[in-house]
């Protein structure tokens, strides 16, 4: 063939444009829309007030996530505007037709743990969904990308959005990746090299040896913080470590129409010689353990370095001393040794099995630190279920810590999981903005091997000192 | 929701000269519980604008009377972070129609497109400029015109001109939306759909 090497952003996004307009967005047709109790009712009521249908309820899928508490999921929901919400949805879904895994429901959890763990989410697809973190399902080299709610309600009435295409960029991460280095610092320290900006206008490609090596948990760590740099999306092109993950999941392609799926698949990745509009090339070797010391997630550092003097970093002076000031840290303090209050293991970024586990493989044997509070928080019920069933439960008893249920908890705060003002949090989410994980809170971001290292000493430690030779 | 046409706005103007205004700021997540569009306007920017015990946080912008106006100001990298339509529809509840930053994020400035409001991207120089003649005068207004594509500051005869698609320059100017948009080409949507694997 004498075709024009292609980029694996291009094959998929000109695979779904119905329409284009000039100087003007594309109509993309969408393939997999996910939804949730917060970001959707202004949407249907937007659908009634119109008159509107939904036009292919089957590519939608309902779950609720963002406003769920993370203990008595059995009882009625306390908060009378949460349940408000949830009902809402509940609703929305039965009128128009849409699968809903509501509270309580076996295969409830975060939409975008839950989506690929259906096997929902496949190469190739669109999918969107009016939350940022769409980007993790980038992960299967499908475009995925969070929306607005009129977006929402684009979705539900015609099965499109209209987007600008946006630029491409490449980000290749070459070399081995150290002990007690995962996907998390991998990502953290991709955003604050580019900085939480750096990709706004982009779609970005992680290619490189380390994400080829990436399981596919660790890929939606990575597709799913795209976001924090600005980027439109994220993804990495599908391979055997994706198909052996989606086979046999309920929602797959099944015998025949699997095998079809796969020859499709494998023609998903970037052609020899396809252009970047943008492209950087980032070394494994110089990844050490990261955590965020200010209020965006571009202000990220290896866990052994001083925090930058402000003229360093490029940015407003003012802004920078603002965030800092928040955080109650000071330029050059080392962040080693600073004390922690509360700890997180969850939400959409590090909420899959594999993150547990990292925990727990530094709590065996340890106790918890008596002044922390321990959030741990599982993506979904099958993570929950598979957290019990590995014996991950009984190391965590065992060392003072305390299983939660399923949802997206302090990552946003919206339910009653806050961190109180002032508090200090070492935690595995996404972001560290003001106020993001309760009024007041301060969140330091780090990996689960962190969080953990923080849980049973207390204060920021490198995980490193605490694993096996 | 259709909403208000938008051709030349002409308004003073609330500086936020700070960067990396995330959405979380705009409007934190807390205050996202409810199931109808309206009142997000008066937590715009709550927890900057006021206290814990609901007492007004005096040196915010937004609290000070000799700031107002229909334009907000911000630094770059304006609406950062979460897809929240409530932001852009708690900064349209509170009266503004037109965000000037050096940059914005991408999916702030879709939802803003998509609701009526103008976000209008000018040159850092620029940015600096608008900051210093509110700075010098409270109450300099600037003219916002859509049809030319120009923003300028009345009080120094600056100006500068701002990009924006002819798509949704047309459909600012006659008040459409995208949903208006996408009902008219059903037919079209309906056999591309037939032909997808998925």
């Amino acid at each position: 063939m004498s075709q024009i090497p292609t980029t694996l952003f291009d094959k998929v996004w000109d695979s779904h444009v119905v329409r284009k307009i000039e100087d003007g967005p594309d109509v993309l047709f969408i393939d997999r829309h996910f939804i949730h109790e917060v970001t959707s009712p202004v949407a249907f009521l937007g659908l009634e007030s119109r008159g509107l249908k939904v036009m292919f309820s089957g590519k939608t899928f309902a779950t609720a996530d963002h406003n769920t508490p993370t203990i008595n999921q059995h009882l009625p929901v306390q908060d009378p505007l949460s349940a408000n919400q949830l009902k809402a949805l509940e609703t929305n879904s039965a009128k128009y037709g849409i699968s809903h895994w509501g509270l309580g429901n076996p295969k409830n959890g975060i939409v975008h743990v839950v989506g690929p763990e259906n096997g929902i989410t496949l190469p190739g697809m669109t999918i969107v969904c009016g939350d940022s973190h769409t980007s993790t399902h980038g992960a299967f080299g499908a475009i995925a990308f969070g929306i607005g709610t009129s977006e929402v309600e684009m979705v539900l009435s015609s099965q499109c959005i209209m987007q600008p295409k946006p630029k491409k960029m490449r980000i290749n991460v070459n070399g081995k990746l150290g002990k007690g280095i995962v996907p998390k610092d991998v990502v953290l320290y991709i955003i604050a090299k580019l900085t939480a900006a750096g990709a706004t206008g982009y779609f970005v490609e992680f290619a490189g040896e380390v994400f080829e090596n990436m399981s596919m948990e660790g890929r939606m760590t990575v597709c799913n913080m795209s976001i924090e740099m600005g980027a439109r999306g994220g993804m990495i092109a599908p391979d055997e470590t994706t198909f052996a993950y989606i086979k046999g999941r309920e929602k797959a392609p099944k015998d025949a129409a699997w095998d079809t799926a796969l020859a499709y698949w494998k023609t998903l990745k970037t052609d020899e010689g396809a252009g970047f509009d943008l492209e950087y090339n980032f070394d494994a070797a110089d990844i050490e353990p990261m955590i965020t010391y200010g209020t965006n997630p571009g202000m990220g550092m290896g866990i052994t370095r001083h925090i930058p003097v402000a003229a360093e970093t490029g940015g407003s002076k003012a802004s920078y001393e603002k965030s800092l000031e928040y955080m109650g840290f000071h330029e050059e303090d080392g962040m080693l040794g600073k004390k922690v209050d509360y700890i997180f293991v969850g939400s959409c970024t590090n909420g899959r099995i594999e993150d547990f586990r990292a925990f727990a493989s530094i709590v065996k044997g340890r106790k918890k630190a008596e002044h922390i509070t321990a959030w741990i928080v599982p993506g979904s019920h099958i993570v929950e279920q598979q957290i019990k069933e590995e014996g991950i439960l009984d190391i965590l008893t065992e060392a003072g810590f305390q299983l939660r249920q399923p949802g997206c908890s302090a990552c946003l705060a919206m339910n009653d999981d806050k961190i109180p003002a002032g508090k200090y949090a070492v935690s595995t989410s996404n972001r560290n903005f003001e106020g993001r994980q309760g009024p007041g809170a301060r969140t330091m971001l780090a990996s689960p091997l962190v969080a953990a290292a923080a849980a049973v000493t207390g204060v920021v430690t490198d995980p490193r000192a605490l694993m096996a030779e | 929701m259709a909403y208000d046409k938008f051709t030349v706005l002409k308004s003073s103007a609330v500086p936020m000269p700070i960067e990396n205004v995330d959405t979380d700021q705009i409007i934190p997540a807390r205050f996202l519980k409810a199931t109808e569009r309206k009142g997000f306007g008066d937590n715009l920017f709550r927890d900057w604008r006021y206290n814990t015990d609901g007492s007004e946080k005096k040196d915010f912008v937004l609290n000070n009377p000799i700031y107002s106006g229909k334009i907000l100001v911000g630094g770059k990298n304006f609406g950062s972070g979460s897809s929240r339509e409530h932001a852009a529809w708690a900064i349209y509840d509170y009266g503004f129609r037109c965000v000037v930053s050096s940059f914005f994020a991408d999916i702030f400035k879709n939802n803003s497109l998509n609701i009526g409001i103008l976000p209008v991207q000018v040159s850092a120089v620029f940015l600096d400029k608008i900051f210093t003649a509110i700075e010098a005068n409270p109450a300099a207004e600037l003219e916002v015109n859509l049809p030319e594509q120009k923003i300028t500051i009345l009080t120094t005869g600056e100006s500068e001109s701002f990009d924006i698609n002819t798509y949704k320059k047309h459909n600012m100017t006659n008040g459409y939306d995208d949903i208006d948009y996408l009902q008219a080409m059903k037919s079209e949507i309906q056999l591309f759909a037939e032909k997808s694997m998925y």
